[in-house]
């Protein structure tokens, strides 16, 4: 291809690095809301009995914070920056990326202040409320808008592989989220479901369940099929795995929602079809991951010495653990046990922690220094330190997840021989409260690693005083 | 669901099935180290056309063909109810009828004791206890201890009685507690005077001349249910007000608010949840909680 030979168009980066910077600043937060909420487990006192700190209220706004604000952030800055260059165009209508930033950051200001005063949908990940879900639409139609007309504007032939994972997220969360979102408004800050019953909890968990399909998973293999080829410099192991894997995987994810309602009002066979999606859904997710670290295959080597590529290759290895596991919950009898069980929490937390985060913090991590003009992160050390903290932190976290979720299952479901249980319910959750101190201990060793990788970042971005004199010699050359 | 809808699932499903099968093999062939794609994308970015791992090739075999065969057993495509005719109703009830033998049969020992004697049983009171953790917990507390507004089971102290006839009266029908409001129907000044007095009953500190004006409005406004003495009437489940337990707290605020607003206690009956036996077995349990010497 002669691609190479035609220089660069002028990429538009500001929206990038907007972006770039909430996805460190939302890290922050959100994952501080989560380890306050985890205290609480723990010491039920830390809500003083101020209405806006109780855990029902601030269990969303973590949500919603770490997923989307979070997240979304860094899905949208790299996505800005991977369309560009693999297209090689300048974003499409810039002024409408600018929009949803500004448009995204005001849905979480939004969803910061409302769910703290309660005001929810009451639907899990669709918390909420009417107008804020209307903004949610609008910008991410812009962003669709932005996001396709770029590669409708590319100058190579191919559309790189990240860009399907990344489209077919856009185009599965607008879908999913407008369905899911339909209600009947009453006032401004409170509407009812379009749906009833069972109909609204199999709409709900459609949405759920895609949500970690299409923006946890396939929006962030995007990201994965951009930064680990790149970090690594070696070519995508299989082109055909990437085709196989995307559409296996797009299609099938789609239907494996009622996998969240096993055992419940749901009608049997749309349980079993839960089920028996979501095990064929294991070879597609795990097509991903062996794309991912294939493409290391001839360069182990790098591992020892680039933290970064650290963080990609360990996010995938989280990002297998998880996709087997989930599995292995959606059949219905290892859901019996595990069902309502802190263990649902565990494997949430693989992903989110393992998977999600630290793809996203490798990412960045890549990403930053090119968009400063820096030539590398202000400290390589402290990402290797951040890296060691967030595994073990996630480490820590899930396997005090598992042990107390099975263990809760295992209680709950004891009977004598009298048919009555063997406990009540208060004795599994004091019988859970070690546990409760294990998560929050992981939860802070995780939480410690953002800081770093908040000060890293703040330094990396910041002029120094030698800098200074650069950006002037190149502030003229502009000029 | 319509017939429309069912040839829909089935349409989606069988078609999933297919669809994704189809990709698989048509993909499949090719081989090892064929070089790149010839794609190069922001200058580096190539990838090669490595052949599918054969085992992950076989894994997505292996769950979609169990995924079919789940389906000729199971209910999932549309109406066709599988071949092992299994529901999950089916399935509760099944569970449900064996657990039920089991616990009669349980039960039966016990049918003929009263429950003084299986108070004294260890094997009656773990099955007791068993029926109290499961059924009377949620209020009175997995020890029995109770909380505000929720008697505590363990002591002497005794609402509606603490004899077994009373105790399984109780759990069988329920209790009803009434104390009605007060305000407005007493001047302020009587009514802190009753405040202070209810509060601090046995205390020789307490002003003789608040006592005599209280003593005055409690005869006519408490004493027919708390009796004239105030050690209250068993009856009704008026409390005795003249020992240091109380049941919606014994801080002045708490007295306070009593009086002003009322309260009002339900225990629920229990005849239509629990059979006569478990009925019987829990009241032991709780009937032994205070035969506990020592306490």
């Amino acid at each position: 291809m002669s691609t190479e030979a035609v220089a660069a168009p002028h990429y538009h980066d500001k929206v990038v690095r907007q972006f770039t910077v909430m996805t460190v600043v939302w890290g922050l937060v959100g994952m501080s809301v989560g380890a306050y909420i985890a205290a609480e487990l723990l010491w039920p006192l830390l809500n003083f009995d101020i209405p806006y700190l109780t855990y029902s209220r601030l269990r969303p706004l973590h949500t919603n914070a770490v997923i989307f604000a979070f997240g979304g952030s860094g899905l949208i800055a790299t996505s800005y920056w991977v369309v560009q260059r693999t297209c090689r165009a300048p974003l499409f209508l810039p002024k409408l990326a600018a929009f949803t930033f500004w448009g995204w950051q005001t849905v979480i200001v939004l969803a910061a202040i409302t769910l703290p005063m309660g005001i929810t949908q009451g639907k899990e990940y669709a918390e909420l409320e009417w107008p804020i879900d209307i903004l949610i639409a609008i910008v991410w139609v812009a962003y669709a808008i932005v996001f396709f007309g770029t590669i409708a504007r590319r100058t190579v032939s191919h559309i790189y592989v990240a860009n399907w994972f990344y489209g077919a997220f856009i185009i599965a969360v607008a879908l999913l989220h407008i369905v899911n979102s339909a209600a009947i408004p009453i006032s401004l800050t409170k509407s009812y479901s379009a749906y009833g019953g069972a109909v609204d909890a199999m709409v709900e968990w459609w949405y759920g369940h895609n949500a970690v399909g299409f923006f946890l998973t396939a929006g962030f293999l995007g990201m994965m099929y951009y930064f680990v080829p790149k970090q690594a410099g070696r070519p995508i192991y299989s082109y055909r795995l990437s085709v196989v894997h995307f559409w296996a995987l797009i299609s099938i994810y789609m239907w494996a929602g009622p996998h969240h309602l096993q055992y419940t009002a749901l009608p049997d066979w749309v349980q079993s079809l839960g089920m028996v999606f979501s095990l064929i859904l294991f070879a597609p997710s795990w097509g991903g991951m062996i794309n991912g670290i294939m493409t290391l295959s001839g360069a182990w080597h790098k591992l020892r010495d680039d933290p970064i590529l650290k963080f990609l290759i360990v996010s995938l290895s989280f990002y297998g653990m998880s996709t087997f596991e989930g599995p292995m919950m959606s059949i219905k009898t290892v859901n019996a046990l595990s069902h309502y069980t802190d263990w649902t929490i565990g494997h949430v937390h693989s992903g989110a922690l393992g998977w999600v985060a630290m793809i996203t913090f490798g990412s960045i991590y890549a990403l930053v220094p090119k968009l400063w003009n820096k030539p590398a992160m202000y400290s390589v050390p402290a990402i290797n330190l951040h890296f060691w903290l967030a595994t073990i932190g996630t480490v820590l976290y899930i396997v005090a997840m598992w042990i107390a979720g099975v263990m809760q299952g295992l209680m709950w479901r004891a009977a004598e021989a009298d048919g009555s249980l063997t406990y009540s319910f208060i004795e599994s959750l004091k019988a859970t409260y070690p546990f409760y101190a294990m998560r929050l201990g992981g939860g802070l060793i995780f939480l410690s690693g953002m800081v770093i990788m908040a000060w890293n970042t703040w330094k990396t971005i910041m002029p120094s005083a030698h800098d200074a004199q650069a950006a002037v010699g190149t502030a003229e050359a502009h000029a | 669901m319509s017939n429309f809808w069912h040839w829909v699932v089935v349409a989606i499903v069988v078609g999933s099935f297919i669809g994704t099968m189809w990709l698989l093999f048509a993909n499949a062939r090719g081989k090892a180290g064929e070089g790149d794609t010839g794609h190069v994308w922001d200058d580096d970015l190539r990838e090669y056309n490595n052949p599918l791992p054969r085992w992950w090739l076989n894994v997505f075999v292996a769950t979609t063909v169990f995924g079919a065969l789940y389906l000729t057993f199971y209910p999932g495509l549309g109406n066709f109810a599988g071949r092992l005719g299994w529901t999950e109703q089916k399935q509760l009830h099944e569970r449900l009828d064996a657990l039920k033998a089991q616990r009669d049969r349980q039960l039966a020992k016990f049918h003929d004791r009263d429950v003084a004697s299986l108070a004294t049983d260890p094997a009656a009171r773990t099955l007791g206890r068993n029926v109290f953790l499961n059924n009377c917990a949620g209020c009175h507390g997995a020890d029995a201890h109770g909380a505000l507004g929720f008697p505590n089971l363990s002591d002497k102290d005794w609402l509606y009685g603490g004899t077994p006839e009373a105790i399984v009266a109780s759990v069988t029908h329920g209790r009803n507690g009434q104390m009605p409001a007060f305000n407005g129907a007493i001047d302020a000044p009587t009514f802190d005077a009753l405040v202070r007095y209810v509060q601090h009953w046995n205390d020789p500190k307490l002003d003789a001349s608040v006592r005599e004006q209280a003593q005055k409005q409690f005869a006519i406004t408490c004493a027919a249910c708390h009796g004239p003495d105030g050690h209250g009437n068993q009856v009704i489940g008026a409390p005795n007000l003249t020992d240091t337990i109380w049941l919606h707290g014994g801080t002045r605020e708490r007295i306070r608010e009593t009086i002003l607003f009322g309260r009002r206690s339900a225990m629920p009956a229990h005849e239509k949840i629990l059979s006569p036996d478990e009925i019987k077995l829990v009241s032991a349990y709780v009937y032994s909680l205070s035969q506990q010497p020592g306490e």
